[in-house]
Protein backbone atom coordinates (compact mmCIF):
# COMPACT_ATOMS: atom_id res chain seq x y z
CA UNK A 1 0.00 0.00 0.00
CA UNK A 2 2.60 2.33 1.03
CA UNK A 3 4.14 2.20 -2.36
CA UNK A 4 1.04 4.02 -3.99
CA UNK A 5 1.17 6.39 -1.81
CA UNK A 6 2.71 8.62 -4.30
CA UNK A 7 0.33 8.69 -6.50
CA UNK A 8 -2.93 9.50 -4.60
CA UNK A 9 -1.86 13.33 -4.62
CA UNK A 10 -2.63 12.94 -7.93
CA UNK A 11 -5.80 11.07 -8.11
CA UNK A 12 -7.49 12.30 -5.39
CA UNK A 13 -8.28 15.51 -6.92
CA UNK A 14 -8.61 13.92 -10.26
CA UNK A 15 -11.60 11.75 -8.93
CA UNK A 16 -12.90 14.56 -6.61
CA UNK A 17 -12.87 16.51 -9.79
CA UNK A 18 -14.74 14.33 -12.25
CA UNK A 19 -17.01 13.61 -9.52
CA UNK A 20 -17.65 17.06 -9.20
CA UNK A 21 -18.14 18.16 -13.05
CA UNK A 22 -20.23 15.27 -13.38
CA UNK A 23 -22.66 15.60 -10.92
CA UNK A 24 -23.63 18.74 -12.54
CA UNK A 25 -26.26 20.88 -10.92
CA UNK A 26 -26.48 19.85 -7.52
CA UNK A 27 -26.43 22.49 -4.35
CA UNK A 28 -23.44 24.29 -3.81
CA UNK A 29 -23.35 23.79 -0.08
CA UNK A 30 -22.70 19.80 -1.58
CA UNK A 31 -20.27 21.05 -4.02
CA UNK A 32 -18.29 22.77 -0.88
CA UNK A 33 -18.51 20.06 1.59
CA UNK A 34 -17.06 17.45 -0.94
CA UNK A 35 -14.14 19.70 -2.04
CA UNK A 36 -13.32 21.04 1.20
CA UNK A 37 -13.04 17.46 2.60
CA UNK A 38 -11.08 15.66 -0.59
CA UNK A 39 -8.62 19.12 0.23
CA UNK A 40 -8.36 18.31 3.69
CA UNK A 41 -7.25 14.40 2.45
CA UNK A 42 -4.76 16.19 0.20
CA UNK A 43 -3.00 17.71 3.43
CA UNK A 44 -3.14 14.79 5.38
CA UNK A 45 -1.82 12.94 2.62
CA UNK A 46 0.73 15.20 1.45
CA UNK A 47 1.79 15.52 5.73
CA UNK A 48 2.14 11.80 5.80
CA UNK A 49 4.55 12.11 2.40
CA UNK A 50 6.65 14.83 3.95
CA UNK A 51 7.11 11.81 7.03
CA UNK A 52 7.44 9.71 4.40
CA UNK A 53 9.91 11.46 2.40
CA UNK A 54 12.07 12.39 5.36
CA UNK A 55 14.88 10.23 4.57
CA UNK A 56 17.97 10.20 1.55
CA UNK A 57 15.83 7.64 -0.09
CA UNK A 58 14.44 8.80 -3.56
CA UNK A 59 10.78 7.53 -3.66
CA UNK A 60 10.20 6.28 -7.25
CA UNK A 61 6.57 5.10 -8.27
CA UNK A 62 6.62 3.46 -11.91
CA UNK A 63 3.20 3.89 -13.65
CA UNK A 64 1.63 1.23 -15.07
CA UNK A 65 4.77 -1.21 -14.12
CA UNK A 66 6.98 0.55 -16.76
CA UNK A 67 10.54 0.63 -15.98
CA UNK A 68 12.14 3.46 -15.75
CA UNK A 69 13.87 5.31 -18.36
CA UNK A 70 11.22 3.63 -20.49
CA UNK A 71 7.87 4.36 -18.65
CA UNK A 72 6.93 7.32 -16.93
CA UNK A 73 7.97 7.40 -12.92
CA UNK A 74 7.00 9.83 -10.38
CA UNK A 75 9.22 10.87 -8.22
CA UNK A 76 9.31 11.86 -4.32
CA UNK A 77 11.97 13.71 -2.50
CA UNK A 78 11.71 15.91 0.30
CA UNK A 79 12.01 19.16 -2.26
CA UNK A 80 8.81 17.38 -3.98
CA UNK A 81 7.30 16.49 -1.46
CA UNK A 82 7.45 20.14 0.27
CA UNK A 83 6.12 21.38 -2.83
CA UNK A 84 3.12 19.00 -2.39
CA UNK A 85 2.64 19.86 1.04
CA UNK A 86 2.50 23.68 0.55
CA UNK A 87 0.23 23.84 -2.45
CA UNK A 88 -2.46 21.51 0.03
CA UNK A 89 -1.99 24.01 2.55
CA UNK A 90 -2.45 26.63 0.55
CA UNK A 91 -5.19 25.40 -1.61
CA UNK A 92 -7.08 24.43 2.12
CA UNK A 93 -7.01 27.79 2.46
CA UNK A 94 -8.37 29.09 -0.88
CA UNK A 95 -11.02 26.93 -0.70
CA UNK A 96 -12.45 28.51 2.95
CA UNK A 97 -12.67 31.11 1.37
CA UNK A 98 -13.79 30.72 -1.64
CA UNK A 99 -16.76 28.59 0.18
CA UNK A 100 -17.79 32.28 2.13
CA UNK A 101 -19.35 32.96 -1.75
CA UNK A 102 -17.02 33.45 -3.97
CA UNK A 103 -17.33 30.64 -5.76
CA UNK A 104 -21.17 30.43 -6.72
CA UNK A 105 -20.18 33.71 -9.33
CA UNK A 106 -19.81 31.22 -12.23
CA UNK A 107 -20.38 27.46 -12.67
CA UNK A 108 -18.35 24.29 -11.78
CA UNK A 109 -15.83 26.35 -9.53
CA UNK A 110 -14.88 23.63 -7.13
CA UNK A 111 -14.43 20.98 -9.80
CA UNK A 112 -12.37 23.38 -11.73
CA UNK A 113 -9.97 24.34 -8.42
CA UNK A 114 -9.74 20.54 -7.93
CA UNK A 115 -8.30 19.90 -11.60
CA UNK A 116 -5.59 23.06 -11.05
CA UNK A 117 -4.57 20.87 -7.71
CA UNK A 118 -4.19 17.58 -9.82
CA UNK A 119 -2.19 19.62 -12.79
CA UNK A 120 0.14 21.07 -9.54
CA UNK A 121 0.81 17.85 -7.63
CA UNK A 122 1.39 16.19 -10.69
CA UNK A 123 4.41 18.62 -11.95
CA UNK A 124 5.80 18.69 -8.50
CA UNK A 125 5.63 15.06 -8.42
CA UNK A 126 6.56 13.83 -12.27
CA UNK A 127 9.91 12.50 -12.93
CA UNK A 128 9.69 12.53 -16.70
CA UNK A 129 10.06 16.09 -18.97
CA UNK A 130 7.20 15.49 -21.18
CA UNK A 131 4.87 14.28 -18.82
CA UNK A 132 6.07 17.57 -16.81
CA UNK A 133 4.28 19.41 -19.84
CA UNK A 134 1.17 17.77 -19.79
CA UNK A 135 0.73 18.61 -16.38
CA UNK A 136 1.93 22.06 -17.04
CA UNK A 137 -0.97 22.40 -19.83
CA UNK A 138 -3.58 20.65 -17.49
CA UNK A 139 -3.11 23.35 -14.65
CA UNK A 140 -3.11 26.06 -17.44
CA UNK A 141 -5.81 25.49 -18.75
CA UNK A 142 -7.41 25.11 -15.21
CA UNK A 143 -6.12 28.78 -14.37
CA UNK A 144 -7.61 30.28 -17.25
CA UNK A 145 -10.69 29.17 -16.44
CA UNK A 146 -10.65 29.91 -12.92
CA UNK A 147 -9.13 33.40 -13.83
CA UNK A 148 -12.07 33.58 -16.15
CA UNK A 149 -14.29 32.97 -13.17
CA UNK A 150 -17.20 35.07 -12.93
CA UNK A 151 -16.20 37.24 -15.67
CA UNK A 152 -15.84 40.81 -16.10
CA UNK A 153 -14.02 43.06 -18.75
CA UNK A 154 -10.96 43.42 -16.64
CA UNK A 155 -10.69 39.85 -16.32
CA UNK A 156 -11.24 38.82 -19.89
CA UNK A 157 -8.89 41.11 -21.30
CA UNK A 158 -6.32 40.19 -18.91
CA UNK A 159 -7.08 36.51 -19.12
CA UNK A 160 -6.59 37.08 -22.71
CA UNK A 161 -3.20 38.10 -22.70
CA UNK A 162 -2.31 35.62 -20.07
CA UNK A 163 -3.72 32.36 -22.29
CA UNK A 164 -1.91 33.81 -25.60
CA UNK A 165 1.21 34.38 -23.66
CA UNK A 166 0.96 30.80 -22.25
CA UNK A 167 0.20 28.90 -25.72
CA UNK A 168 3.22 30.72 -27.16
CA UNK A 169 4.92 29.44 -24.06
CA UNK A 170 3.75 26.11 -24.46
CA UNK A 171 4.91 25.99 -28.04
CA UNK A 172 8.48 26.71 -27.27
CA UNK A 173 8.47 23.98 -24.67
CA UNK A 174 7.60 21.24 -26.83
CA UNK A 175 10.30 22.80 -29.70
CA UNK A 176 12.92 22.74 -26.49
CA UNK A 177 11.78 19.10 -25.36
CA UNK A 178 11.90 17.59 -29.17
CA UNK A 179 15.58 19.01 -29.54
CA UNK A 180 16.55 17.51 -25.83
CA UNK A 181 14.88 14.28 -27.08
CA UNK A 182 16.62 14.41 -30.78
CA UNK A 183 20.12 15.04 -28.83
CA UNK A 184 19.81 12.70 -26.01
CA UNK A 185 17.15 10.07 -26.70
CA UNK A 186 15.60 10.42 -23.53
CA UNK A 187 12.70 12.52 -21.64
CA UNK A 188 13.23 11.05 -18.23
CA UNK A 189 15.04 13.73 -16.20
CA UNK A 190 17.55 11.92 -14.30
CA UNK A 191 18.20 9.25 -17.29
CA UNK A 192 18.99 12.83 -19.43
CA UNK A 193 21.26 14.42 -17.32
CA UNK A 194 23.13 10.88 -16.84
CA UNK A 195 23.41 10.87 -20.93
CA UNK A 196 24.19 14.58 -21.27
CA UNK A 197 26.95 14.24 -18.49
CA UNK A 198 28.35 11.32 -20.97
CA UNK A 199 27.91 13.42 -23.74
CA UNK A 200 30.63 14.06 -26.38
CA UNK A 201 31.21 18.06 -27.90
CA UNK A 202 29.26 17.37 -31.39
CA UNK A 203 25.90 17.33 -29.62
CA UNK A 204 26.84 19.79 -26.58
CA UNK A 205 25.43 22.77 -28.83
CA UNK A 206 22.10 21.06 -29.48
CA UNK A 207 21.48 20.56 -25.95
CA UNK A 208 22.78 24.21 -24.44
CA UNK A 209 19.44 25.66 -27.15
CA UNK A 210 17.12 22.75 -25.93
CA UNK A 211 17.90 24.07 -22.20
CA UNK A 212 17.91 27.77 -22.92
CA UNK A 213 14.67 27.07 -24.81
CA UNK A 214 13.50 25.52 -21.37
CA UNK A 215 14.83 27.85 -19.23
CA UNK A 216 12.72 30.62 -20.92
CA UNK A 217 9.83 28.76 -21.19
CA UNK A 218 10.21 28.09 -17.24
CA UNK A 219 10.91 32.00 -16.59
CA UNK A 220 7.93 33.18 -18.58
CA UNK A 221 5.73 30.80 -15.75
CA UNK A 222 7.89 32.04 -12.92
CA UNK A 223 8.20 35.52 -14.26
CA UNK A 224 11.34 36.81 -14.20
CA UNK A 225 12.26 40.23 -16.22
CA UNK A 226 11.67 40.44 -19.51
CA UNK A 227 8.88 38.18 -19.23
CA UNK A 228 6.83 39.12 -16.26
CA UNK A 229 4.87 42.15 -17.55
CA UNK A 230 1.52 39.81 -17.76
CA UNK A 231 1.68 39.02 -14.08
CA UNK A 232 0.19 42.50 -12.27
CA UNK A 233 -2.84 42.63 -14.44
CA UNK A 234 -3.77 39.15 -14.40
CA UNK A 235 -3.46 38.57 -10.68
CA UNK A 236 -5.04 41.71 -9.36
CA UNK A 237 -8.13 40.81 -12.19
CA UNK A 238 -8.46 37.32 -10.72
CA UNK A 239 -10.76 36.25 -8.21
CA UNK A 240 -9.30 36.81 -4.53
CA UNK A 241 -9.21 32.85 -3.77
CA UNK A 242 -7.60 32.13 -7.16
CA UNK A 243 -5.19 35.09 -6.96
CA UNK A 244 -4.13 33.72 -3.95
CA UNK A 245 -3.82 29.76 -5.58
CA UNK A 246 -2.30 31.63 -7.88
CA UNK A 247 1.00 32.72 -5.61
CA UNK A 248 2.13 29.08 -6.28
CA UNK A 249 2.06 29.50 -9.35
CA UNK A 250 5.23 31.42 -10.09
CA UNK A 251 6.84 28.75 -7.96
CA UNK A 252 6.19 25.80 -10.25
CA UNK A 253 8.21 27.50 -13.23
CA UNK A 254 10.55 28.49 -9.91
CA UNK A 255 10.54 24.61 -9.28
CA UNK A 256 10.22 22.86 -12.75
CA UNK A 257 14.12 25.40 -13.09
CA UNK A 258 15.40 24.35 -9.97
CA UNK A 259 14.79 20.84 -11.35
CA UNK A 260 16.32 21.09 -14.93
CA UNK A 261 19.29 23.28 -13.20
CA UNK A 262 20.15 20.97 -10.37
CA UNK A 263 19.19 17.58 -11.94
CA UNK A 264 19.49 17.46 -15.64
CA UNK A 265 21.74 20.58 -16.87
CA UNK A 266 24.28 20.56 -13.90
CA UNK A 267 27.02 18.77 -15.81
CA UNK A 268 26.31 20.74 -19.06
CA UNK A 269 28.38 23.52 -20.77
CA UNK A 270 24.67 25.51 -20.45
CA UNK A 271 24.62 25.38 -17.01
CA UNK A 272 26.77 29.08 -16.65
CA UNK A 273 24.10 30.90 -19.03
CA UNK A 274 21.36 29.50 -16.76
CA UNK A 275 22.91 30.71 -13.42
CA UNK A 276 23.78 34.07 -15.02
CA UNK A 277 20.24 34.63 -16.38
CA UNK A 278 18.95 33.27 -13.30
CA UNK A 279 21.41 35.98 -10.92
CA UNK A 280 21.10 38.69 -13.53
CA UNK A 281 17.13 38.49 -14.00
CA UNK A 282 16.27 37.70 -10.95
CA UNK A 283 18.22 41.26 -9.38
CA UNK A 284 16.33 43.25 -12.29
CA UNK A 285 12.93 41.62 -11.71
CA UNK A 286 13.66 42.44 -7.86
CA UNK A 287 14.30 46.15 -8.67
CA UNK A 288 11.47 46.68 -11.10
CA UNK A 289 9.27 44.86 -9.14
CA UNK A 290 10.27 47.37 -6.01
CA UNK A 291 9.23 50.19 -8.06
CA UNK A 292 6.36 48.63 -9.11
CA UNK A 293 5.42 48.50 -5.57
CA UNK A 294 5.98 51.58 -4.92
CA UNK A 295 3.78 52.77 -8.06
CA UNK A 296 0.84 50.80 -7.56
CA UNK A 297 -2.50 52.64 -6.96
CA UNK A 298 -4.80 49.89 -6.24
CA UNK A 299 -3.73 47.30 -2.88
CA UNK A 300 -4.24 43.84 -5.73
CA UNK A 301 -1.75 45.55 -7.76
CA UNK A 302 0.57 45.95 -4.92
CA UNK A 303 0.41 42.75 -4.00
CA UNK A 304 0.58 41.40 -6.98
CA UNK A 305 4.06 43.49 -7.52
CA UNK A 306 5.25 41.78 -4.15
CA UNK A 307 4.63 38.49 -5.51
CA UNK A 308 7.36 39.72 -8.07
CA UNK A 309 9.44 40.77 -5.59
CA UNK A 310 9.87 37.09 -3.91
CA UNK A 311 9.94 35.81 -7.58
CA UNK A 312 12.88 38.03 -8.22
CA UNK A 313 14.67 37.18 -4.26
CA UNK A 314 13.93 33.46 -5.15
CA UNK A 315 15.64 33.75 -8.71
CA UNK A 316 18.67 35.35 -7.61
CA UNK A 317 18.79 32.42 -4.63
CA UNK A 318 18.44 30.04 -7.41
CA UNK A 319 21.37 32.00 -9.66
CA UNK A 320 23.61 31.31 -7.62
CA UNK A 321 24.46 28.19 -8.92
CA UNK A 322 24.98 27.13 -4.82
CA UNK A 323 24.26 24.58 -2.01
CA UNK A 324 23.44 27.24 0.50
CA UNK A 325 21.58 29.41 -1.83
CA UNK A 326 18.93 26.73 -2.92
CA UNK A 327 18.63 25.69 0.54
CA UNK A 328 17.76 29.42 1.59
CA UNK A 329 15.21 30.29 -1.10
CA UNK A 330 13.96 27.00 -0.29
CA UNK A 331 13.21 27.67 3.12
CA UNK A 332 11.69 31.44 1.88
CA UNK A 333 9.58 30.16 -0.60
CA UNK A 334 7.36 28.10 1.96
CA UNK A 335 7.01 31.76 3.54
CA UNK A 336 6.45 34.35 1.02
CA UNK A 337 4.31 32.01 -0.86
CA UNK A 338 1.22 31.25 2.36
CA UNK A 339 2.16 35.43 2.41
CA UNK A 340 1.44 36.42 -0.69
CA UNK A 341 -1.98 33.92 -0.98
CA UNK A 342 -3.22 35.78 2.68
CA UNK A 343 -2.37 39.09 1.59
CA UNK A 344 -4.53 38.89 -1.56
CA UNK A 345 -7.33 36.94 0.60
CA UNK A 346 -6.92 40.30 2.94
CA UNK A 347 -7.24 42.97 0.32
CA UNK A 348 -10.17 41.33 -0.93
CA UNK A 349 -11.88 41.37 2.37
CA UNK A 350 -10.40 45.03 3.19
CA UNK A 351 -12.32 45.92 0.02
CA UNK A 352 -15.73 44.85 0.50
CA UNK A 353 -15.54 46.67 3.53
CA UNK A 354 -15.00 49.98 1.56
CA UNK A 355 -17.87 50.30 -0.63
CA UNK A 356 -17.45 51.83 -4.09
CA UNK A 357 -13.64 52.96 -3.42
CA UNK A 358 -12.60 48.84 -3.17
CA UNK A 359 -9.24 47.88 -3.32
CA UNK A 360 -7.99 51.59 -4.81
CA UNK A 361 -5.67 53.48 -2.69
CA UNK A 362 -7.76 56.57 -1.99
CA UNK A 363 -9.74 58.08 0.67
CA UNK A 364 -13.13 56.34 1.29
CA UNK A 365 -15.04 55.55 3.94
CA UNK A 366 -14.69 54.08 7.17
CA UNK A 367 -13.87 50.03 6.94
CA UNK A 368 -16.45 48.35 9.86
CA UNK A 369 -13.38 46.45 11.63
CA UNK A 370 -10.35 48.98 11.70
CA UNK A 371 -8.39 46.70 14.78
CA UNK A 372 -9.07 43.43 12.84
CA UNK A 373 -8.22 43.94 9.37
CA UNK A 374 -5.46 46.15 9.81
CA UNK A 375 -3.54 44.41 12.64
CA UNK A 376 -3.95 41.19 10.25
CA UNK A 377 -2.77 43.87 7.50
CA UNK A 378 -0.01 45.08 9.35
CA UNK A 379 1.39 41.27 10.54
CA UNK A 380 0.87 40.36 6.96
CA UNK A 381 3.30 43.36 5.62
CA UNK A 382 5.72 42.55 8.50
CA UNK A 383 6.51 39.26 7.18
CA UNK A 384 6.32 40.47 3.89
CA UNK A 385 8.55 42.66 4.35
CA UNK A 386 10.62 40.10 6.48
CA UNK A 387 11.04 42.17 9.71
CA UNK A 388 12.76 40.08 12.64
CA UNK A 389 10.12 38.59 14.82
CA UNK A 390 8.96 36.49 11.88
CA UNK A 391 9.48 33.66 9.74
CA UNK A 392 10.68 36.17 6.39
CA UNK A 393 13.81 37.79 8.81
CA UNK A 394 15.78 34.54 8.84
CA UNK A 395 15.06 33.12 5.18
CA UNK A 396 16.34 36.74 3.77
CA UNK A 397 18.89 36.43 6.27
CA UNK A 398 20.02 33.35 4.86
CA UNK A 399 20.14 33.97 1.29
CA UNK A 400 22.43 36.82 1.89
CA UNK A 401 24.54 34.79 3.98
CA UNK A 402 24.28 32.61 0.89
CA UNK A 403 25.44 35.10 -1.57
CA UNK A 404 28.43 36.25 0.27
CA UNK A 405 29.66 32.04 0.60
CA UNK A 406 28.81 31.92 -3.21
CA UNK A 407 30.72 34.87 -3.68
CA UNK A 408 28.35 36.53 -6.29
CA UNK A 409 29.00 39.83 -4.80
CA UNK B 1 13.80 15.42 -47.84
CA UNK B 2 15.14 17.16 -45.24
CA UNK B 3 15.49 20.74 -46.56
CA UNK B 4 12.06 20.54 -47.96
CA UNK B 5 10.89 19.26 -44.16
CA UNK B 6 12.55 22.14 -42.40
CA UNK B 7 11.57 24.84 -45.06
CA UNK B 8 7.76 23.64 -44.27
CA UNK B 9 8.38 24.12 -40.91
CA UNK B 10 10.33 26.97 -40.94
CA UNK B 11 7.86 29.23 -43.26
CA UNK B 12 4.95 27.85 -41.22
CA UNK B 13 6.88 28.85 -37.94
CA UNK B 14 7.61 32.28 -39.59
CA UNK B 15 3.88 33.11 -40.73
CA UNK B 16 2.67 31.70 -37.28
CA UNK B 17 4.71 34.75 -35.54
CA UNK B 18 4.13 37.43 -37.63
CA UNK B 19 0.35 36.73 -37.48
CA UNK B 20 0.78 36.04 -33.53
CA UNK B 21 1.82 39.54 -33.44
CA UNK B 22 -1.28 41.45 -34.95
CA UNK B 23 -3.71 43.06 -33.08
CA UNK B 24 -6.70 41.44 -33.95
CA UNK B 25 -8.02 38.32 -31.64
CA UNK B 26 -8.93 36.35 -35.24
CA UNK B 27 -4.86 36.25 -36.75
CA UNK B 28 -3.55 35.71 -33.40
CA UNK B 29 -5.65 32.42 -33.06
CA UNK B 30 -4.37 31.97 -36.91
CA UNK B 31 -1.21 32.23 -35.85
CA UNK B 32 -0.95 29.93 -32.81
CA UNK B 33 -2.59 27.27 -35.15
CA UNK B 34 0.42 27.54 -37.63
CA UNK B 35 3.01 28.10 -34.83
CA UNK B 36 1.33 24.26 -33.43
CA UNK B 37 1.54 22.79 -36.78
CA UNK B 38 5.10 23.84 -36.95
CA UNK B 39 5.99 22.42 -33.49
CA UNK B 40 4.15 19.05 -34.06
CA UNK B 41 5.78 19.00 -37.46
CA UNK B 42 9.27 19.65 -35.66
CA UNK B 43 8.44 16.97 -32.58
CA UNK B 44 7.61 14.30 -35.40
CA UNK B 45 11.20 14.94 -37.25
CA UNK B 46 13.17 14.48 -33.97
CA UNK B 47 13.08 10.50 -34.27
CA UNK B 48 14.95 10.95 -37.42
CA UNK B 49 12.98 11.17 -40.94
CA UNK B 50 12.32 7.79 -42.43
CA UNK B 51 10.06 7.03 -45.07
CA UNK B 52 8.48 2.93 -45.63
CA UNK B 53 9.61 2.49 -41.50
CA UNK B 54 6.43 1.64 -39.39
CA UNK B 55 6.90 1.99 -35.48
CA UNK B 56 6.94 -1.51 -35.20
CA UNK B 57 9.40 -4.04 -34.72
CA UNK B 58 9.93 -6.67 -37.28
CA UNK B 59 7.50 -4.64 -39.99
CA UNK B 60 10.18 -3.56 -41.75
CA UNK B 61 14.02 -3.36 -42.12
CA UNK B 62 14.54 -0.28 -39.30
CA UNK B 63 11.78 0.25 -37.41
CA UNK B 64 10.86 3.84 -36.76
CA UNK B 65 11.21 5.46 -33.66
CA UNK B 66 7.77 5.01 -31.90
CA UNK B 67 8.26 7.71 -28.54
CA UNK B 68 7.83 11.27 -31.04
CA UNK B 69 5.06 9.36 -32.65
CA UNK B 70 3.29 9.16 -29.75
CA UNK B 71 4.43 12.97 -27.91
CA UNK B 72 3.14 14.54 -31.29
CA UNK B 73 -0.44 12.43 -30.91
CA UNK B 74 -0.50 13.73 -27.33
CA UNK B 75 0.88 17.13 -28.47
CA UNK B 76 -2.28 17.30 -31.39
CA UNK B 77 -4.90 16.46 -28.73
CA UNK B 78 -3.29 19.60 -26.03
CA UNK B 79 -2.96 21.94 -29.21
CA UNK B 80 -6.71 21.34 -30.09
CA UNK B 81 -8.09 21.73 -26.78
CA UNK B 82 -6.24 24.79 -26.20
CA UNK B 83 -7.39 26.29 -29.87
CA UNK B 84 -11.15 25.63 -29.17
CA UNK B 85 -10.57 27.23 -26.16
CA UNK B 86 -8.54 30.29 -27.58
CA UNK B 87 -11.40 30.34 -30.16
CA UNK B 88 -14.26 30.44 -27.19
CA UNK B 89 -12.51 32.94 -25.52
CA UNK B 90 -12.06 35.44 -28.61
CA UNK B 91 -15.49 35.94 -29.12
CA UNK B 92 -16.24 36.24 -25.70
CA UNK B 93 -13.98 38.66 -25.34
CA UNK B 94 -15.54 40.28 -28.64
CA UNK B 95 -19.09 40.80 -26.40
CA UNK B 96 -17.42 41.87 -23.51
CA UNK B 97 -14.80 44.39 -25.07
CA UNK B 98 -16.99 45.86 -27.63
CA UNK B 99 -14.70 44.98 -30.33
CA UNK B 100 -11.62 42.12 -31.36
CA UNK B 101 -8.50 44.29 -30.70
CA UNK B 102 -6.67 42.32 -27.63
CA UNK B 103 -6.46 45.30 -25.55
CA UNK B 104 -9.65 46.19 -25.81
CA UNK B 105 -9.61 49.39 -27.74
CA UNK B 106 -10.28 50.12 -31.09
CA UNK B 107 -6.06 51.29 -31.58
CA UNK B 108 -4.63 53.10 -34.71
CA UNK B 109 -1.65 50.29 -34.57
CA UNK B 110 -2.70 47.14 -35.59
CA UNK B 111 -5.75 47.83 -37.53
CA UNK B 112 -4.24 48.23 -40.89
CA UNK B 113 -5.59 45.25 -42.97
Amino acid sequence: MSQHLLVFPILLPMLTALGLLLMGQVPTTLQRRISIISTALLVVLSGVLLVHANSDIINIYNLGNWQAPFGIVLVLDRLSALMVALTAVLALGCILFASAGDDGRGSNFHGIFQLQLLGLNGAFLTGDLFNLFVFFEILLLASYALLMHGGGKARIGAGLHYVVLNLVGSALFIIALGILYGATGTLNMADMGYRIAQMDEANAALVTAGALLLTVVFSLKAAILPLYFWLPSTYASAPAPVAALFAIMTKVGLYALLRVQTLVFSESPAIVYIDNWLWWGGLATLLLAGIGVLAARDLRTLVAYLVLVSVGTLMSGAGMGHISGTGALLYYLVHTTLIAGALFLLAELIGLQRGKAGTRLVRARKIHQPALLGGMFLVGAVAMAGLPPLAGALGKLLLMQAADSAQRL
Amino acid sequence: MELLFSLVIGVLSASGIYLLLRGRTFSIIVGLALLSYAVNLFLVSTGGLHTHSAAVIGASAAPADPLPQALVLTAIVIGFAMSAFMVILAIRARAELGNDHVDGKQGEEGSTR
